[in-house]
């Protein structure tokens, strides 16, 4: 089995957000970069298939070259090769129609992406690419096995969860679940340096429409402090008569 | 040209975010000069969407479609889409339209716009504004495609009543196997109890409760509140709740009016998850917990003792309230 784990390059979650240009550029000053965390757990469930089924695999990135190390960082944990296409990923169709491309040249059974990327949360790529590729396509996915080419695959619902039966090839939008928190690696020296030495291969992008355009950004406006109460009395009264919330 | 509204349904009951998504599409409508048509999918009582502003509803019956498949009802959607010859689709933020919506954008190679607060602010260009960073700010987004795809924020707009009518078609989608490629097998839903995305309150604990075994009286003021129960993240990651619990940047999303924390610090990454609920309430020992600073109401105390004195608050007013 041949699998792509599409990664995301985005702030790391304990990030303050500012904007830059006029309020038209997020601003990375400052800003520590990490794996999208939905990505990290397909792509530590993709470990999970190298080392128990003999896969194959390899990570794909939308972004310039400042994101090369968030893909090493996904080398150290043990993918064997990376693509970047260097482009900068400011649309979900124009990404989705890039990783198309990697999916198509390197003939991959299964695709593992993010059920959405933390910083502009699109949630579109996974779903986009699987159109345009004719593929399976499983969202919130939140366990996963592969007998052959037949998949089993649990997704989470409002309210619930919902145990899914399709067939290879396959992309799902993973997230925790696919393996759990305490599951995820933190790369050691060997992987650190193993990585430095396997491929991380730059394309050029293909020609490609860009459908959205962000054109200008705002932070939420302040809150006001808030009103503590001693007593549940007052707390109740307030929900009803002031927040109309009861 | 009408604006096609896709209008949620589940086991034939319209959902609340289908009279959201409705008058949010009335509203479109109103800027472009056009009507809005729904597409429904085995529900009953299609007429109710009338009195959101909904002219015209195309009512699917179809046995095959009684199961949720996002690329079915994908396929559904883009055939109403190419017979109304719709440039503009409006749908909401469920987990079932996020697995569907992106399939739709594939196929008709429309730009899709999900997490939108507001109406647009202008159709020429199409411009919207949505949140991005996980709330932690907001983008204005411009949409250049011929066929553009609005994802509404749920709780975001609301729903407007205008007391018109709507007449109902019916309407067959042609579908064939490779529609259903991906199959559901089994369905595992609490049924009964309000839901993280669709409550209107959600009561949610942290890791201040100590342990699973002190949940009762969470469920207890959930219960009385009519609300659905929610948590932090390491309360799931140590098994005390299942996952589908966990809320926060990584969890779920919580758009509801009213978020109770109780025993939560109010890390960012929870925050984030949970600053679009309109009104929020702390209960803390911790005077210096962050999320003073992000609530509207609260009180410096130990769960243990308040939330009993809440329940027993809340069932004297419902008694005098009902
Ligand atoms: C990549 C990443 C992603 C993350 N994503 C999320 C996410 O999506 N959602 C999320 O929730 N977290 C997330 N976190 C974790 C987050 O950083 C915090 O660790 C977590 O939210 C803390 O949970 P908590 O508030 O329950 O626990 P704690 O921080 O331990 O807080 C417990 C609180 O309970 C209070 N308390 C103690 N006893 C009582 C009592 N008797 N009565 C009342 N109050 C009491 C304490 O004062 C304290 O404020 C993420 C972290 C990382 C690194």
């Amino acid at each position: 089995m041949k699998i792509l784990v599409c990664i995301s390059n985005v702030p790391d979650t304990t990030s303050k957000i500012n904007f830059t240009d006029g309020d038209t550029k997020f601003d990375p000053n400052g800003v520590q970069f990490v794996i999208n965390p939905n990505d990290e757990f397909g792509l530590t469930r993709a470990m999970w298939f190298k080392e128990k089924q003999g896969a194959t695999v390899h990570v794909a990135n939308v972004g310039g070259p400042s994101t090369e190390p968030t893909i090493r960082k996904a080398l150290a944990i043990g993918a064997d090769e990376a693509i970047r296409v260097n482009a900068e990923p400011t649309d979900g169709f124009f990404v989705a129609q890039q990783l198309a491309e990697v999916v198509k040249n390197g003939e991959y059974d299964l695709v593992i992406a993010g059920r959405e990327s933390i910083d502009y949360n699109g949630g579109m790529v996974p779903g986009i690419l699987a159109t345009l590729l004719d593929m399976n396509f499983v969202n919130t996915c939140i366990s996963l096995e592969v007998d052959g080419s037949n998949a089993t695959a649990m997704r989470e619902i409002d309210g619930g969860k919902e145990k899914i039966s399709t067939n290879l090839p396959l992309v799902i939008g993973g997230q925790k679940g696919l393996v759990e928190e305490s599951d995820l690696r933190i790369p050691n020296m060997r992987g650190i340096m193993m990585a430095r030495k396997k491929a991380l291969n730059v394309v050029e992008p293909v020609d490609a429409v860009k459908a959205t355009q962000d054109t200008k950004f705002e932070k939420p406006a302040a809150k006001g402090a808030v009103k503590l109460v001693d007593n549940v009395n007052d707390l109740v009264n307030l929900l009803h008569n002031e927040a109309k919330a009861i | 040209m009408s604006v096609l509204v896709y209008t949620e349904s589940e086991n034939g009951k319209f959902k609340k975010n289908a009279f959201e998504v409705a008058s949010y599409a009335k509203a479109v409508a109103d800027q472009l000069g056009t009507s809005v048509t729904a597409i429904s999918i085995n529900a009953s009582e299609n007429d109710s969407l009338g009195a959101y502003g909904v002219s015209k509803v195309l009512n699917v019956s179809n046995d095959n479609l009684k199961t949720f498949n996002a690329k079915a009802f994908a396929n559904t959607i883009g055939q109403a889409v190419a017979q109304e010859n719709s440039t503009t689709i409006v749908v909401s933020s469920s987990t079932d339209t996020k697995f569907l919506a992106p399939l739709v954008a594939g196929k008709l190679q429309a730009g899709y716009v999900p997490n939108v607060v507001a109406a647009p602010e202008g159709t020429s260009p199409f411009m919207v504004k949505r949140t991005a960073f996980s709330n932690k700010g907001f983008a204005h987004t411009e949409i250049s495609s011929d066929i553009k795809i609005i994802g509404v924020s749920n709780n975001s707009f609301g729903a407007h009543e205008n007391g018109g009518t709507a007449t109902v078609e019916d309407f067959s989608p042609s579908l064939s196997d490779a529609d259903f490629s991906t199959k559901s097998i089994e369905v595992d839903k609490v049924v009964g109890k309000a839901t993280i995305a669709d409550a209107d309150i959600v009561v949610s604990a942290g890791r201040g409760l100590k342990g699973p075994e002190n949940w009762g009286m969470i469920e207890e003021l959930a219960d009385v509140l009519g609300a659905a129960t929610a948590c932090s993240k390491p309360v799931s990651d140590l098994g005390w709740r299942p996952h589908g619990e966990h809320v926060g940047q990584t969890g779920k999303p919580v758009a509801s009016n009213l978020y109770i924390a109780i025993g939560i610090s109010g890390a960012i990454q929870h925050l984030a998850g949970v600053s679009s609920s309109k009104t929020k309430v702390v209960i803390n020992t911790d005077p210096e917990a962050p999320f003073f600073k992000a609530a509207d109401y609260g009180i410096v105390g130990d769960a243990f003792e308040v939330v009993p004195q809440l329940i027993e608050k809340l069932k004297e007013f419902k008694a005098q309230n009902a």
